[in-house]
């Protein structure tokens, strides 16, 4: 059995790589697939506890957390394509109209 | 059902500012008239009811609701009626319904006439409220919507300079007075705790030295905004220029009603001011300086309307004399009469200025007897009536009030008096013979004049107080001077009615053994109460009273002859006094330079100072403070601006380090 050290170490690493990625990449598509990478690094930490301590709930939530990830790539995706046809880019810094 | 009394004529202004325009004038003046007169007859039914009770009981108290309630200090919204505010009620409401009346007749061509009667509804409202109160602050209530009220209607033409200036002199003047009364009241509650009459009245004896120096200055300050109100030295200045508004304004508010309210105020504090002699003093020869001062200008004025409107000065300035002496009841008695006769004259004077096309110069008048037989005949009995010729209504005041001034030893004050009412007789009957007798100095175009004459004639009159404002053309100037309608001269004669009877329910000592039946009507009132002291009366002997007597009816003819004989038998005397004494006449045709007096040494100044103020106190200091704040604002926003870069890669890292400070505080802790 893998230690669940290792396992949340996994997923330590990849919710850095998702933070990292929605702070340095423009493509508002590639922060979306960061902010996923994020949500599924929490996911692999439930379930490793899950294991670990010997109960379902851990593995309930996971479920929950999918089922919102979900809905917003469903509300995200939107926003997006419409900021498309409106400005023809999805790069973040090009969309600033909220400057102060 | 007190409150219905001034609710009515609110009622009738609510429904006229709503629905008014489709009602046409026929169903604006049935709903303005009938409401006022459905007043009169709620007031009549109260004034029975009240009546019928015996004689201690005589106050009915109505609490509407409590108004505010601060600490141990309340005020409420209530009405009291008792035989003092009976007779106010009664003439306010009886005298106001045939005013209205009257105005259906007079203002028919204006094209305002809603807005007239909707003022004017809101002014019998005001003027309800004001002597139905039953505490001052609610009277204080009424005092300013009258205020307001009075300067909407001297204004009602307002498209003319002169009247709108008129109503705001007469709106910042009346804001002096009433700045007095205010704070006499608030001494009021800050001594005796209370607004009710009275509670304030019970308390009086108990909290004031009697001839103290508290309620010396609270009766003064309150007989500051009487001055106001009521148009007494030194704030008269408003009531001359009032004249602008529509002639039966002039009638209802700045003759009848309205400008008695000061003298009904010193009347209801009679107890207060009982424990101040030195004001009753001040009352007193303020008011008979008004009465005489008044009475020498009215006697060089030519306009028809200024004549009585320094005659209304002067009348209100014998009222305030009564109530100086103490004789309170008596001064009440001639605001009754007085209102009969004034409006009286004022009604004729419009009736006449009507008949003569808006032309309101006595100068160009004369002769109009037998053209206008009702105005003339109305007209005759109120100059009688206000000269003081027995057995009309203003000589049975007018008397009491000189006999009681001469009963209590008031000798300057009395003889100030007489000399007033040989002033009065004079001036009254100048204007009587100036309008109606002799030859007219005036012509008579057919209705179908050539319009150049019209224009011509309009422009001559331009220069004075043209009462018509642009109404006046529908008539078209210059057809024949007739008699005015049913509508017109109905309220004149009612008048002329009371201006002959009315005063029969004051008569008294010398003629009839018994009290007079007004005073023992007022005695509940104005009757002693504990600890105040009495109005001390020495004894005159029947003998000299009947000289009193005697002495004013002589007077008063003694100024009726003196006008005949300068104005219709010998109108060459009147011009070689005019030019024998040209500095005197210059004087009093100018009014004594007292506008000119007030422009230069209390407009100017505060005028002037209000600008430095303005220029210096607003724009520096207020407008910097405003400013400062919002530059200051602006400053820091421009520091707080970096953050807000628009790039939501840059709030991504900010909520980032956020969340690893959030992260690290808790792992430390």
């Amino acid at each position: 059995m893998i230690p669940i050290g290792w396992t949340l170490a996994l997923s330590a690493v990849l919710f850095c790589i998702g933070v990292v990625g929605v702070l340095v990449r423009r493509n508002a598509l590639v922060i979306f697939m960061s902010i996923e990478l994020m949500l599924n690094a929490a996911n692999l930490a439930f379930v490793a506890f899950a294991r670990q301590m010997n109960s379902l709930d851990g593995q309930v939530f996971v479920f929950f957390v999918m089922t919102v990830a979900a809905a917003e790539v469903a509300v995200g995706l939107a926003i997006i394509v419409n900021v498309f046809r409106l400005r023809e880019t999805v790069f973040v810094d090009e969309i600033n109209l909220l400057k102060g | 059902m007190l409150w219905i009394i001034p609710a009515l004529p609110l009622a009738a202004v609510a429904l006229n500012l709503l629905v008014g325009d489709r009602l046409g004038k026929r169903g604006i003046s049935v709903l303005a008239v009938g409401a006022v007169g459905l007043a009169f007859l709620a007031a009549v039914r109260a004034v029975l009811a009240l009546a019928a009770r015996p004689e201690e009981e005589r106050a009915i108290v109505e609490t509407a609701y409590t108004w505010m309630r601060v600490g141990s200090f309340s005020a409420s919204v209530s009405f009291l009626l008792d035989p003092l505010s009976a007779v106010m009620t009664l003439v306010v409401t009886g005298v106001g319904f045939l005013i209205h009346l009257y105005s259906t007749g007079y203002m028919w061509d204006d094209p305002d006439y809603r807005r007239f009667f909707v003022y004017l509804n809101l002014f019998m409202f005001a003027m309800l409220t004001l002597v139905l109160a039953d505490n001052y602050l609610l009277m204080f209530v009424g005092w300013e919507g009258v205020g307001l009220c009075s300067y909407l209607l001297i204004g009602f033409w307002y498209e003319k300079h002169s009247a709108s200036e008129a109503g705001k002199k007469a709106f910042v003047v009346n804001r002096i007075g009433d700045f007095g009364f205010l704070l006499g009241m608030m001494f009021l509650i800050a001594t005796t705790g209370s607004v009710d009459y009275e509670r304030v009245f019970a308390a009086a004896p108990l909290v004031f030295a009697a001839g103290g120096a508290v309620i010396t200055t609270i009766t003064l300050l309150m007989f500051l905004g009487a001055t106001g109100k009521s148009a007494q030295i030194p704030l008269y200045v408003w009531l001359p220029d009032a004249m602008e508004g529509p002639t039966p304004v002039s009638a209802l508010i700045h003759a009848a009603t309205m400008v008695t309210a000061g003298v009904y105020m010193v009347a209801r504090s009679h107890v207060l001011y009982l424990l101040a002699p030195t004001s009753m003093e001040v009352v007193a020869v303020i008011g008979a300086a008004t009465a005489l001062m008044a009475a020498t200008i009215g006697i060089a004025q030519n306009d028809i309307k200024r004549v009585l409107a320094y005659s209304t000065v002067s009348q209100l300035g014998y009222m305030f004399f009564a109530c100086g002496v103490g004789a309170f009841g008596v001064g009440i008695f001639h605001v009754m009469t007085h209102a009969f006769f004034k409006a009286l004259l004022f009604l004729g004077a419009g009736s006449v200025i009507l008949g003569m096309h808006h032309e309101q110069d006595m100068r160009k008048m004369g002769g109009l007897a037998s053209k206008m037989p009702w105005t003339h005949l109305t007209m005759l009995a109120a100059t009688l009536a206000i000269s003081g010729i027995p057995p009309f209504a203003g000589f049975w005041s007018k008397d009491e009030i000189l006999a009681r001034s001469f009963a209590t030893g008031h000798y300057g004050v009395w003889i100030t008096g007489v000399l007033a009412a040989v002033l009065t007789a004079f001036y009254m009957f100048r204007l009587y013979i100036l309008t109606f007798r002799g030859t007219p100095r005036f012509e008579e175009h057919a209705a179908g004049q050539l319009h150049e004459a019209h224009v011509a004639a309009e422009q001559a009159t331009h220069g004075h107080g043209h009462d018509g404002g642009d109404h006046g053309h529908e008539h078209g100037h210059g057809g024949p001077v007739k008699e005015s309608p049913w509508n017109i001269t109905l309220p004149l004669v009612i008048l002329g009615v009371l201006s002959v009877i009315g005063g029969l329910v004051g008569v008294g000592k010398p003629w009839v053994e018994a009290e007079p039946w007004f005073e023992r009507w007022l005695e509940p009132v104005m009757g002693p109460a504990a600890g105040v002291p009495e109005v001390h009366l020495r004894h005159v002997p029947v003998g000299l009273e009947w000289g009193l007597v005697a002495l004013s009816v002589a007077v008063a003819a003694f100024g009726i002859v003196m006008a005949f004989r300068a104005y219709l038998q010998q109108p060459q005397l009147a011009t070689g006094l005019r030019e024998r004494f040209s500095g005197l006449h210059r004087t009093l045709l100018n009014k004594y330079w007292v506008d000119e007096f007030y422009q230069a040494a209390v407009v100017k100044p505060v005028y002037e100072g209000a600008m430095r103020l303005w220029r210096f106190w607003d724009e520096k200091v207020v407008d910097g403070a405003v400013n400062g704040v919002g530059y200051f604002v602006e400053g820091c926003s421009a520091v707080l601006r970096l953050f807000q870069t628009g790039y939501v890669g840059t709030y991504a890292l900010f909520l980032t380090l956020g969340v690893l400070a959030l992260l690290l505080h808790f792992l430390r802790s």
